[in-house]
């Protein structure tokens, strides 16, 4: 078995999980909770183990050392690395909290970034590290900022439940908020699995490999109505979302989660999150660019949209420290805060050209 | 008079203006807004690239009046532009500012030890513990030093009406994490704006065998480096059989009165993408590199005569001639390619205009009587044998061109310098606590009383099991 096994596994693991864990969500059934996390850990030591063989064949391929065999090079790799990060992140809360149902908001990440590795038809194999790439800085960087944004992840996923709970009120901004974001990252997974399942039955050639596939099925098909009605399905998940956002409050209150804790939680997330993301992500990027390219800032689309996280952050936690913000308007804050993160790691990559271009994989 | 308090007022209101966390607000607003519009809009690019990214939000008949707006308002070289730049002066006014306004308060609290507190203040601490101990006062006293020690505090004894007050706290000064936060994001703009005014960022690019006393600034302009650069060699590497470069190395030499200088010991010093060369505080990068051959590129050979004969290094240029030693036969470079390669059908073609794969096409004849040919690649030693020895092709010598970064950046320490601060900064702001301990005992009937009073300005929790571990301590 080579690394990519270990890969397998643990994504079908975490998918699984993912079922498990909102399984245990809507029926509170003990035994569906100890599987869910068992599975998790499956999944966790699995891809641990896909890790370090991956390290491994890197450090055949490359024969460069231990220091340039570190398996974070393209898109591929630093999504894998990121949902590794993530799922650490969320056995030691449930381990800390003694509290499961966090998973069913935490797992449906891990889910969405390993769907978009199989739709994108992102490139899986191993690659020598081009020039730029073969610097000790790599990682620091690279893993100091994933883990940056699995702390961001979680803290997205605590606001968004914070928000469900507080929220009574369907005409109130922080309930619109919240249901249409969690609408679209619903309807963005359901169009992921879409275009999984049209992928998987249809495309078997080589060039359609090649072609990215992400929203194909939907959003992107060659047939306008299609793609019409893929925006008009859409439209109606986050209409629904909002029209039976109670639900989910009822269900985490079930849970005897209090808003404290999730407040607390999407602090706690920030609050490592952050230090960690200027250091690795800001300062460490920095260096590194100064040391290959000449410039330690440039702002290439990549620096620019880190710097705009950053400051999303940097308001966080002065609106909390200074003006004491509590409740929606802080937890609302630390939400946009992740789409710009996702934005920084993903869109940029995809959408906008730039010095970064080997993570676009 | 009044003009006096009028001033005094103006002065109030500046300073209000710029303390204010609203301005803060938009201002972090305003510069990430108008951030994510100069990432769409390509910066300093073609004018045609912007047009046609144009073209897709307003149709093609308007995009070249939006981007011809755009550029009026700066938007496409934004970061360059004297309002982007006043946002970010702005900013820093109003960190310094806002830093200022509450740096006494937080600085008397970090000047004062902790002392100890009389009742009702204790009681008003966050966290509060009573309980009674067996012994008597200097029993409990020593037990609270050991229990205190036993956490990581240091313990303060002081005497008062029947028993003693003991204090002890431990990460005062992180409560200075933020002012120094705030002051290495000075430092890093301070550092920033040294490198625009006293330093330069130019490229150069160099054919092997040429060397340049100046280097080229983005308008065009030359400027003048005080010394003169060679580049003696440039070569790519690549991983085995495939188009992936593993280096790009450049070779370069240092001449001041056309003499070559030593650094650390050597007159050819090799850069690599990661490695740079500094001389001066002039730094060179290796960033890009190009093909422009000419009729003096030398080919370099090393030619073998039979099997294991002796070895010998001929440079030659195009068309020219070359023997095998110890033989009739002459070699003679008839063709070029940079980047060879073998269609489906057969037949050979260049696939890149640069050195991927170079080979050279060599026509060998005795006597004069052409004997055979034969294509030598530089990356395939299995194409080097001839059937009278073997011809390596080494190089195609002052093809090359090295791309070079050239930076001049006096401000890049102070930059570094603020990195670390920074560093330091946000560890004691995020990851370290203020965190205080009165300890009350008290002589009583049955015993000793203690009252624990303690207050954090960070991580709660943790530290409350701090308190019920140095309670037990007490007790034990």
């Amino acid at each position: 078995m080579d690394s990519s096994h270990f890969f397998g596994i643990s994504g079908i693991a975490y998918i699984l999980a993912m079922v498990a864990y909102i399984a245990y969500l809507a029926f509170k059934n003990s035994t569906v909770g100890i599987i869910a996390t068992t599975i998790t850990a499956i999944g966790f030591v699995s891809q641990t183990i896909a890790f370090i063989m991956r390290g491994a064949e890197f450090y055949d391929l490359g024969q460069m050392g231990i220091m340039r065999a570190i398996p974070l090079t393209n898109l591929y790799e630093s999504l894998v690395f990121f949902v590794w990060c993530l799922i650490l992140g969320y056995l030691v809360i449930e381990w800390k909290y003694k509290n499961r149902s966090f998973g069913a908001f935490i797992t449906p990440i891990a889910g969405m970034a390993l769907a978009f590795i199989d739709i994108s038809g992102m490139d899986k194999n191993i690659h020598p590290l081009i020039p730029a790439l073969q610097s000790n800085w790599l990682l620091a960087h690279v893993t100091m900022s994933f883990i940056a944004y699995a702390a961001f992840a979680i803290s997205f996923a605590t606001g968004i439940m914070y928000l469900a709970v507080t929220t009574e009120n369907k005409k109130s901004g922080a309930y619109i908020f919240w249901t249409v974001t969690f609408g679209i990252f619903a309807a963005v997974l359901i169009a992921m699995g879409i275009d999984f399942l049209a992928f998987k039955v249809a495309a078997r050639s080589p060039e359609a490999f090649i072609k990215s596939y992400l929203f194909k099925a939907t959003f992107r098909n060659d047939s306008g109505i299609i793609a019409l009605l893929s925006y008009v399905g859409a439209a109606g998940i986050v209409f629904l979302t909002w029209k039976y956002g109670h639900a989910l409050k009822k269900l985490i209150e079930s849970f005897s989660i209090s808003q404290e804790i999730l407040d607390d939680l999407t602090y706690k997330n920030i609050a490592i999150g952050f230090p960690i993301f200027t250091l690795g992500g800001l300062i460490f990027g920095a260096i590194w660019a100064d040391q290959a390219w000449g410039k330690y800032w440039s702002w290439d689309p990549k620096e620019t949209w880190s710097l705009i996280t950053w400051f999303v952050y940097a308001f966080y936690i002065h609106a909390r420290f200074l003006r004491g913000w509590r409740g929606n308007k802080i937890a609302i804050v630390a939400v946009v805060g992740f789409i710009s993160t996702i934005f920084t790691y993903l869109g940029v990559n995809i959408l906008l050209s730039g010095l970064h271009s080997y993570g676009g994989g | 008079m009044s003009t006096k308090k009028e001033d005094q007022n103006m002065v109030d209101k500046i300073w209000n203006f710029f303390s204010s966390i609203t301005l803060a607000v938009v201002i972090f607003s305003l510069i990430s807004l108008t951030s994510i519009v100069g990432t769409i809009i390509e910066q300093g690019a073609e004018p045609e690239r912007n047009i046609k990214l144009l073209t897709k939000f307003f149709g093609e008949s308007f995009a070249p009046t939006a981007l011809r707006m755009l550029d009026t308002l700066g938007f496409t070289n934004m970061y360059h532009s004297w309002w982007f730049i006043t946002l970010l002066f702005v900013f820093v006014a109003n960190l310094i500012i806002c830093s200022l306004d509450r740096f006494p308060k937080i600085w008397k609290v970090v000047k004062e030890p902790i002392k100890p507190l009389s009742p009702e203040l204790l009681n008003s601490m966050p966290v509060k513990k009573d309980i009674m101990l067996k012994g008597r006062v200097d029993n409990a006293r020593s037990a609270a030093e050991a229990a205190l020690k036993g956490i990581g505090f240091k313990a303060n004894i002081h005497a008062e009406d029947g028993g003693v007050q003991i204090c002890a706290e431990k990460g005062r000064y992180s409560r200075l994490g933020v002012y120094v936060t705030h002051f290495s994001i000075i430092l890093i703009l301070v550092g920033a704006v040294v490198g625009i005014f006293f330093g330069f960022n130019a490229s150069l690019n160099l054919l092997e065998g040429t060397s340049s006393p100046v280097a080229y600034a983005r308008n065009g302009k030359e400027i003048p480096l005080g010394f003169e650069i060679a580049c003696n060699d440039f070569e790519t590497t690549f991983y085995e059989n495939t188009d992936t470069p593993r280096s790009f190395k450049s070779w370069l030499t240092i001449f001041e009165n056309g003499r070559p200088v030593k650094i650390n010991g050597k007159e050819v010093i090799e850069i690599d993408v990661n490695s740079p060369l500094k001389y001066k505080g002039i730094t060179f990068y290796q960033s890009s590199y190009g093909f422009s051959p000419s009729k003096d590129s030398l080919f370099k050979i090393s030619v073998t005569a039979g099997s294991g004969g002796k070895k010998e290094d001929i440079a030659l240029r195009f068309g020219e001639s070359f023997s095998i030693p110890g033989t009739n036969i002459t070699g003679k470079i008839a063709d070029f390619s940079p980047a060879i390669a073998v269609d489906e059908s057969g037949r050979l073609f260049t696939y890149a205009q640069t050195m991927n794969n170079p080979a050279v096409f060599i026509e060998f004849t005795e006597n004069g009587k052409l004997k055979y040919r034969q294509w030598i690649l530089k990356r395939y030693p299995q194409t080097w044998s001839v059937p009278d020895g073997t011809v390596e092709f080494k190089d195609l010598w002052g093809a090359q061109y090295t791309g070079l970064q050239v930076r001049k950046d006096p401000g890049v320490w102070i930059v570094y310098l603020g990195c670390i601060v920074m560093s330091i900064g946000l560890y004691a702001a995020f990851f370290m606590s203020h965190a205080r301990i009165w300890i009350t005992l008290k002589d009583e009937k049955s015993g000793t009383r203690a009252l624990i009073a303690a207050s954090t300005n960070k991580n709660k929790i943790a530290f409350e099991q701090k308190i019920e571990k140095l309670a037990g301590g007490l007790n034990g």
